[in-house]
């Protein structure tokens, strides 16, 4: 079976023909996949990319503005996660959602100068930041026994940042806010003017843990821009490497699951087998994190996996999850624990194992394919919603990344890759899908005339994902909150570029 | 004999004191090597105390003297405790009765300390690990009091040395119903009072789901040691009464010095065995979810209920 990727079919509209146009393409089975801003000097052009599955479809809508009248009419009430876009959009560029129903400052900080937006290209990087003037929007929450508990920017363990905010009677949260982007590092401005070439080690290091998912995202995206075609070997090499980032990450979040109910020893059973994981990683890619391997227009290896080593793990792994299950006070803990319903789950469009869990079939392995992962290969999902359902979602998937893994080695043979380097060398744009472990990756690339990036934007699933954190934790108890974060486990770094 | 008891006290309050940090080390070496870490050594509470106390004591802004005077409420309660119960031997202090209320008692004003300076503080967790240690609180003390108080019946008083020695002199008390039952609700109700698993992790780092860790989040410095010393010296004490309700060979009856050393070194050895055997026991257990606390201490207070009544019966 050869699969192709199908062009982006991209329409130059006019902002007064947006909502109808986007009305359309929702009622054709089209989701937002990616929404990003262009400085064009005197116009601000944004660009709405719609996917679709079965067949698998792109739509690009682009909309320039002038940009003393930088306005877009919102499309919040049509897509949760277009509404999200636009607050970043106006807060990294200025360009306003017109009706906006919820216009608070997403990734914009108190202390920022007004009118200070870091992508334009006028942007003063060292403006002068200010005092933090006061307190950010949170909610009002009012009633007898209603308190509030601020938790963070900064936590007692090794995490990454994040404040949550709790609204709470008793133990029982009756919401939660959280406000993240405290790790802005601009990386999506670090792009601009880069050789695409040194834009896969940037790419490598959004998300630590997602090294592979942005760099193969990157690099397709840019070989789509610039015609590149890559090998069946690349591409089975990359889909490969895929499925290892998958299986590492898998199980470590099945340790720090059932760490985060006090079970320690899978903890550190799990976190072994991480290890091993991990080892195997560096003898493939030089690379415990599995940075290395991929380039522009092809992909290459040290070695392949042994399969007997990974089939020895897969058993260590399926062991783990049943002495997991097992305990009945752990089982105890997980099931109904902070519920996202289907319902939920769908208006908020979320991706990956968070959507799976609760019955979404959403996986760009179906949905927007580079390559056939074979016989095996089959979307995991599961019905309940809750902890548990997140926890035995990652046990599957980790088996099936297996059972992938098995059948790309057949297929490989031995094969190593090419390691072809290409280079663009004229202007254009694209658009590389990913599954990552997380769930879908999007990134979308723009060359310059001579090849060189002018733009990327990076939609890592956890910016998509992680207002279904707070939407699940109604009627949930304060003390499950660390268990429930753990399950969704989003990433704080590829949600704030 | 009043100078003889005095000393005995104070053996047992150093003694106690001395290897408080040693049981908290086997606990979570012997955890450790089960789940196949390395562990840091039986020694490592020691070196935390060593550490905490040369350091700075640094104070929440606008902390009243609570916060000041606390750490050592907490820390006397334990010695206090340390001194009353029969650990090395049954000779009893002649001007503070170890009677089971009075042993109580002191424990809650432990208890209550350690909650007023998590209310102290003003934190959102101090406040949040005060309410759930008070909830908890208020279903462990009936529990201690009812099971101790089947365990007096035998004896014929609520003095927990006298009750200590009839089983010493009466083996077969041991293993009626009545005690098995007392001791088992006990020993649940020793669990929850120390914040061990399943109703505490004191190994978490997440604020959210700690109680006893989350009072003491503000403490640094000396404050931290006396409060740490306190709660691991507390339990030691319990354990060594459980150890010595279930196994009271060794115990010194008199004050002669070959008793007493007798008597520390079957405390020593009881103590390395159940401090072992609740760490060996952590690690097939997760913690509950706080709700079912209420569950599993009720249940404890229903085995120690069973066992009054079936004193009254099978007797």
């Amino acid at each position: 079976m050869t699969i192709r990727i199908p062009r982006t079919d991209s329409r130059h509209i006019d902002r007064s023909r947006l909502v109808a146009q986007t009305q359309a393409l929702l009622a054709d089975g089209f989701k937002v996949a990616l929404v990003a801003c262009h400085d064009d000097g005197d116009s601000l052009r944004a660009v709405y990319v719609f996917t679709a599955s079965s067949p698998d479809r792109r739509v690009e809508l682009v909309v320039a503005v002038p940009r003393d009248d930088a306005w877009v009419p919102t499309l919040a009430g049509l897509s949760y996660t277009a509404g999200r876009f636009e607050r970043e959009m106006r807060d990294m560029f200025g360009l306003r959602p017109d009706g906006h129903p919820l216009p608070q400052r997403l990734v914009r900080h108190g202390h920022w100068p007004q009118g200070w937006y870091p992508m334009l290209h006028d942007a003063d990087p060292n403006p002068d930041f200010g005092e933090h003037p006061g307190t950010f929007p949170f909610l009002d929450v009012e009633g007898d026994g209603v308190y509030e508990i601020p938790v963070g920017p900064v936590h007692a363990g090794l995490i990454e940042p994040g404040h949550f905010r709790f609204y709470v009677v008793g133990e029982t949260i009756l919401r939660m806010k959280a406000r993240l982007w405290f790790v802005h590092r601009g990386v999506e401005r670090l792009f601009e003017g880069r050789d695409p070439a040194a834009g896969i080690e940037l790419a490598e290091r959004i998300s630590g843990d997602t090294a592979v998912g942005h760099s193969v995202a990157y690099a397709m995206a840019v070989e789509s821009a610039a015609g590149i075609e890559v090998g069946l070997v690349d591409r089975q090499l990359r889909a490969l490497l895929l499925e290892l980032e998958r299986a590492y990450n898998h199980v470590g979040d099945m340790g720090m699951i059932a760490n985060d109910v006090g079970y320690g020893i899978a903890n550190a059973h799990a976190q072994r087998i991480r290890e091993s994981l991990l080892r195997v990683n560096r003898a493939v890619t030089g690379h415990r994190l599995l940075r290395g391997a991929v380039s522009i227009g092809g992909t290459q290896v040290r070695e392949l996996p042994d399969e007997t080593l990974l089939l020895s793990i897969t058993n260590d792994v399926a062991e783990l999850a049943a002495i997991t299950l097992g305990q009945s006070m752990v089982m105890d803990r997980l099931t109904d624990t902070a519920v996202l319903s289907r319902n939920k789950s769908l208006d908020l469009g979320t991706l990956g194992y968070v959507a799976r869990a609760s019955d979404v079939s959403v996986d760009a392995r179906v949905d927007h394919p580079f390559v056939d992962l074979g016989p095996d290969f089959s979307v995991v999902t599961e019905q309940t919603g809750d902890v548990l359902a997140r926890y035995m979602l990652r046990v599957r998937e980790f088996e099936v990344s297996m059972k992938v893994t098995a059948h790309l080695l057949r297929e490989l043979n031995g094969s190593l890759g090419s390691g072809t380097r290409a280079a663009p060398y004229s202007a254009g744009s694209g658009l590389g899908i990913v599954e990552a472990w997380r769930g879908t990756l999007v990134h979308r690339v723009e060359l310059g005339d001579k090849g060189q990036v002018t733009r990327v934007k990076v939609v890592d699933p956890s910016f998509v994902n992680w207002p279904a954190l707070s939407m699940s934790l109604a009627d949930t108890i304060v003390p499950d909150f660390p268990l429930v974060n753990k399950s969704f486990n989003q990433s704080y770094a590829g949600n704030d570029l | 004999m009043n100078w003889t008891a005095t000393a005995v006290a104070l053996l047992q309050v150093l003694v106690a004191t001395l290897v408080a940090p040693l049981v908290i080390g086997i606990t979570r070496q012997t955890r450790a090597r089960l789940e196949g870490r390395v562990g840091a050594g039986i020694l490592q509470p020691w070196r935390d105390l060593r550490k905490l106390l040369r350091k700075e004591t640094l104070q929440a802004n606008g902390v009243s003297w609570i916060s000041s005077i606390g750490p050592i409420v907490v820390m006397a309660s334990s010695l206090l405790v340390a001194a009353l119960l029969p650990l090395i031997s049954t000779v009893a202090l002649p001007f503070v009765p170890d009677d089971l209320f009075v042993v109580v008692s002191v424990l809650l004003i432990g208890t209550v300390a350690v909650a007023l300076i998590g209310l102290d503080v003003g934190s959102a967790f101090g406040g949040m690990g005060s309410s759930r240690h008070m909830m908890i609180a208020a279903l462990v003390e009936p529990t201690v009091l009812v099971a101790v108080y089947a365990l007096s019946i035998p004896a014929g008083s609520s003095l927990l040395s006298s009750i200590v020695a009839t089983r010493l002199d009466a083996p077969a008390v041991i293993l009626s119903p009545v005690s098995l039952l007392a001791v088992v609700a006990l020993f649940v109700a020793v669990l929850a009072e120390t914040g061990r698993l399943p109703v505490d992790n004191p190994s978490t780092h997440l604020e959210l789901t700690m109680v006893h860790e989350a009072m003491i989040l503000e403490s640094s410095g000396r404050d931290l040691a006396w409060l740490e010393l306190g709660s691991w010296l507390r339990l030691s004490a319990l354990l060594g009464l459980v150890a010595n309700l279930m196994i009271p060979w060794g115990l010194a009856t008199d004050a002669t010095v070959l008793a007493l050393v007798v008597g520390t070194i079957a405390l020593l050895l009881k103590l390395t065995v159940f401090a072992a055997a609740l760490g060996a026991g952590e690690v097939f257990l997760a913690k509950l979810r706080l709700f079912r606390v209420p569950e599993l201490l009720a249940g404890s207070f229903v085995l120690a209920f069973l066992a009054v009544t079936a004193s009254y019966l099978v007797t």
